[in-house]
């Protein structure tokens, strides 16, 4: 097997604003697509901050092997309002990644809606220009905070599917932090479940979901 | 009922007439539509001296301002002293405002400098424009220099501060995306930081445009042998109403001029915006 995309050993963080963490070992596969599951206060958005090098704040130990390219999608769209859409998508990046700008808004179906202001988009599409502003970096790894959390239910489902069929074509690793079972279940390989700063399981996506739904269910207690 | 019959009733259409709600917005803006309050109170003028209810001692009336403007333009006299009075202002805004911005970005994106600087201007913000200008009397002289230094230490203040607000509130979210683009500080400087200052920046130099026009009449009427404020101070000790009126009217149409160039430039450049008030 070939090294994996992410190996991150016996990491903390304390003093931070969004909970600790207490010694987390994991390690992604390239190509894997994992989805991070836990309460609010688990350390999941602790341990993506650390990971996207955003946690200032934390202070902490532990070792974090990346790879190069890393992108980063929030719970919020985050794109510039006095940019338009094809800026935000290309911002930082040389003027040659242009084109492949314009193929990644297509990816997204955004094709024609380059030269708009995001507040002239709705929060899917605003969102969707964030996953392309994420794509033409070509990232070894995708990161993602709750990046569905603020859309509606319909929205959500079609992002779920853009996102499958996108994880697939450009095969990153990607970590997802979801606090959505069905989300994890429907797009992840593997289910990570973070509690009080620990793994407190690791659970491949296989056939029997029901079965993987209830035991998570259980675990975050509410089954 | 007629059910037998095989009628149908349809029941009567409830004609509920669409209730026109009022916007809570205000609406479209007409073009011109700035201009509609200084049209009223011409008018205002324009009747109260026609009807004789103002003296012509206290105030004169409108149209001999602008007779006693032609005038002053066949004499050459307007345009000379206006074009002093303009290039002083806009030497001292230019100067004011170039040193409001660099304070401004130096005092906002290091703390060291924001210790120091931030502190020094809030100090001094203190103290009236009135106030120092017999220490710049005393330290550049009465001339040239004195003038356009007041001048530009008035509008530096609120573009100054303006500039320094807008650039200590964008958005830390904003910050946190640059750094997971990898952006470097300078391309972070010119795509997050001047463009989230610029609308600070403008409605800095509105104000700072209006007060670079105060600063210019009173060092205008304080010691001057040209200029528009000079051009006033002569005709009141002749007791020349209709020129003083002049010298009213063209600060007035300065300002308004001034004021209007800056938000042309607002809308121009802040295309992205969608505000209440367009």
């Amino acid at each position: 097997m070939s090294a994996p995309a992410v190996r991150i050993r016996d990491l903390r963080r304390t003093f931070t604003l969004k909970g600790v963490l207490n010694g987390v070992d994991l390690d992604i596969a390239q190509g894997e697509f994992v989805a991070l599951l836990g309460r609010s206060g688990s350390g999941k958005s602790t341990l993506l901050r650390a990971l996207a090098g955003i946690d200032h704040e934390a202070e902490g130990t532990g070792e974090i092997a990346l790879p190069p390219r890393i992108a980063v999608i929030f719970q919020d769209a985050r794109l510039l309002p006095w940019m338009r859409v094809l800026d935000n998508v290309t911002l930082g990046l040389p003027a040659a990644a242009h084109a492949r700008a314009l193929r990644a808004l297509e990816e997204v179906g955004l094709a024609g809606r380059e030269r708009s202001w995001p507040h002239e988009l709705s929060g899917g599409e605003q969102q969707r220009v964030a996953l392309a502003r994420a794509l033409v970096r070509e990232p070894d790894l995708l990161l993602a905070d709750e990046p569905f959390g603020a859309l509606d239910a319909l929205t959500r489902i079609q992002m779920h599917d853009l996102v499958r069929r996108l994880s697939e074509r450009h095969r990153p690793a990607i970590l997802l932090v979801t606090h959505d079972i069905d989300e994890a279940i429907a797009l992840a390989d593997r289910i990570v479940m973070l509690d009080d700063g620990r793994i407190a399981s690791d659970l491949r996506v296989e056939g029997a979901q029901q079965g993987l739904r209830n035991s998570l269910l259980a675990r975050l207690g509410v089954g | 009922m007629n059910a037998h019959s095989g009628e149908i009733i349809a029941a009567p259409p409830l004609l509920m007439p669409a209730r026109e709600r009022p916007p809570l917005g205000p609406g479209k803006p007409s073009r011109h539509g700035t201009l509609l309050g200084p049209g009223l109170l011409l008018l205002y003028w324009a009747v109260l001296s026609a009807t004789g209810w103002l003296d012509p001692r206290t105030l004169p009336a409108p149209w001999t301002a602008i007779t006693a403007g032609a005038e002053l333009v066949r004499e050459g006299r307007l345009q000379a002293n206006l074009a002093v009075s303009a290039a002083r202002a806009a030497s001292g805004l230019l100067a004011g405002g170039l040193a409001a911005v660099l304070l401004a970005f130096l005092s906002g994106l290091s703390l060291l400098g924001g210790y120091v600087i931030d502190g020094i201007v809030q100090l001094k913000r203190g103290i009236p424009i009135l106030a120092i200008i017999p220490f710049m009397v005393l330290w550049l002289g009465i001339g040239e220099p004195m003038k356009i230094a007041v001048i530009a230490v008035a509008a530096f203040f609120p573009i100054y501060i303006q500039t320094h607000s807008a650039l200590r509130a964008i958005d830390l979210r904003y910050v946190e995306l640059a750094e997971t683009l990898g952006l470097s500080r300078w391309q972070f400087l010119r795509r997050i930081v001047i463009p989230g200052t610029l609308p600070g920046f403008l409605l800095g130099l509105r104000f700072g445009a209006t007060a670079a026009w105060l600063a210019l009449v009173v060092v205008e009427q304080l010691n001057a042998t040209s200029g528009i404020g000079y051009m006033v101070t002569l005709a009141r000790n002749y007791a020349q109403t209709d020129v003083m009126l002049v010298g009213l009217v063209v600060y007035a149409l300065l300002g308004f001029g001034t004021d209007s160039a800056v938000r042309w430039a607002e809308r121009r450049l802040l295309t992205w915006r969608r505000t209440l008030g367009r």
